[in-house]
């Protein structure tokens, strides 16, 4: 009965639009990053969307003006700070072979065309592999270095690096062959209602993208602006602790960051995003 | 709309609050004012703050003041616990007497700047912006 | 803070003589108010860079007093008049005395 009561007046919550028309994003507004990266916000779904979403959009288009702007300018995006440190991360030798990512991999630029395909099956580890996953692998079979913990130490500025520099490139993941058990598994992750609330992923980002919840813009939940500065914590936030804070706050149990379920999670999200460009570090509210 | 018990309670408190805090905000706010212009007459002039209607989130609200012919622009906040922001200086080099910065608002609320002139005189101009709570992201 | 800061200026390398320009900076800060309360409700005391200022050639473009209602990470955007080339000299103040600098040589042609 209570269960009942909840997902209506969820419902009703999710629905219902603010009186006073906030400054939302003009939805034609074109994404070029320092007058020179073309950014594709809006295109057509992927084929495997088919019946669900006939066009995927940008979390960029569902924010204001004025934070669509402050991605625009390499110098107004706080998220570059933390490029920045990564850069010096790649280029400082680190473990027991003496080794910097620089050493193997040259300057970050020859990066370009990584972060597209991620998540991604890897044979040699014999599971889908998320990009931080496979930068901890580097840097403990080849570098001697400790792992980085997901979405912590040099997780995140890492993953910002290697996604600026495929800014522009078009999401690709795969979800066939080796992939497709754990692409499967991610989707039925999403579809299904977890929680206090009831609500799963769909519930919001393809049932209601567009919509107010509360002073809300709610977007269709892509990732391809991720890692993603938040006005709200001001610091660039990875995927899986985005993961874990939506599935708090909808009041179910999370999994943790890391865990099989995100990987999975992540992949299929990544897929719905498949043709939008690789946005990160995004800004976002 | 059915008004429930619990809404009622919690609008009389509301309004008992509201009643309580302008007064001790108005206070401190004059007294920064004061403090910044001697007690001066303050007017009103080419002064102009650029802010959101609706902040998309009260940890950055992105801000910019401009008073051309100005010395010196101060930033309040007076709906913060601290309602002093900013104090900007224009020298010679300056460009123009304007500078944006993003800023942190702790509610609803008029952000208040003041422009000190050339001449010694002082205007000001107030913007009113709204922060909201977010809905899950938020 | 005082390690790993390292501010992003945007300053440009050349002007036309008496040209306006504009300049973008950022630094990473985190900003403490001294408002917060840690998990033992004790005040998490502040910590914030106070001061900025912006010099042209020695003469003063902008010296902004920042209070704890500056966002993290400051950002700051304004105007300078190029007279002659030189150098932008930028300047963070923190409150436990560390200073940041940067600077971007201009060129008048």
């Amino acid at each position: 009965m209570k269960a009942k009561m909840l997902r209506k007046v969820a419902g009703l919550a999710v629905a219902t639009a603010m009186a006073a028309a906030p400054a939302v994003a003009d939805e034609d507004a074109e994404l070029v990053i320092n007058g020179e990266i073309e950014i594709v916000t809006r295109t057509a779904a992927p084929a495997h969307l088919d019946g669900h979403l006939n066009e995927v959009i940008s979390g960029w288009v569902f924010r204001s003006d004025r934070t669509q702007a402050m991605e625009m300018d390499d110098f107004d995006n706080p998220g570059m700070l933390f490029v920045d440190q990564a850069r010096d991360i790649w280029a400082t030798a680190e473990g027991s072979e003496g080794k910097s990512c620089a050493d193997c991999h040259g300057e970050p630029e020859e990066m370009a065309g990584v972060k597209p395909v991620y998540p991604k099956w890897s044979d040699s580890a014999g599971q889908v592999m998320t990009l931080q996953m496979q930068v901890n692998e580097c840097r403990t079979e080849r570098m001697g270095a400790e792992a980085w913990g997901v979405d912590k130490g040099g997780s995140i500025p890492m993953e910002a690096l290697l996604s600026s520099v495929s800014r522009g490139m078009p999401m690709n993941v795969a979800i066939d062959g080796p992939a497709q058990e754990t692409w499967e598994k991610g989707k039925e992750i999403y579809y299904t209602r977890f929680g206090q609330l009831e609500l799963s992923c769909a519930s919001c980002h393809e049932e209601n993208y567009g919509n107010m919840i509360r002073a809300d813009h709610l977007s269709q939940g892509q990732i391809n602006g991720f890692p993603t500065y938040r006005l709200k914590n001001t610091k660039l936030n990875g995927v899986h602790s985005r993961f874990k804070g939506c599935i708090r706050d909808t009041r179910a149990h999370t999994f943790n960051p890391g865990s099989p379920e995100f990987v999975a999670l992540e992949l299929y999200v990544a897929s719905r995003g498949n043709g939008l460009s690789v946005e990160g570090p995004s800004v976002r509210n | 709309m059915k008004i429930t018990r619990r809404d009622a309670v919690a609008m009389g408190i509301g309004a008992t609050a509201m009643a309580v805090l302008p007064m001790r905000a108005m206070a401190a706010i004059d007294e920064l004012v004061n403090d910044f212009t001697g007690g001066a007459d303050i007017g009103t002039g080419d002064i102009s703050l650029d802010a959101p209607e609706i902040a998309e989130n009260g940890n950055t609200v992105p801000i910019g003041v401009s008073a051309p012919g100005a010395e010196e622009v101060i930033l309040f906040a007076p709906g913060n616990p601290t309602p002093p922001v900013a104090t900007f200086k224009f020298g010679p080099a300056a460009g123009e007497q304007a500078a944006s910065t993003r800023i942190r608002l702790a509610k609803t609320q008029d952000v208040l700047a003041i422009a000190r002139m050339a001449d010694g005189s002082f205007i000001q101009t107030t913007a009113t912006v709204k922060v909201t709570i977010g809905g899950c992201g938020g | 803070m005082a390690s790993g800061v390292k501010p992003r200026v945007k300053a440009p390398k050349s002007a036309s003589a008496g040209e306006v320009v504009t300049l973008k900076t950022l630094i990473s800060h985190k900003m403490e108010t001294g408002l917060r309360k840690d998990g033992d409700g004790n005040v998490i005391p502040r910590s914030i860079i106070n001061r900025f200022t912006c010099e042209l050639n020695g003469n003063m473009v902008v010296d902004v007093t920042m209070e704890p209602a500056i966002s993290v990470n400051p950002y700051f955007e304004f105007k300078a008049k190029v007279d002659a080339t030189g150098e932008f000299k930028f300047t963070w103040y923190d409150d436990d005395g560390s200073v940041y600098e940067a600077a971007s040589p201009v060129t008048v042609g």
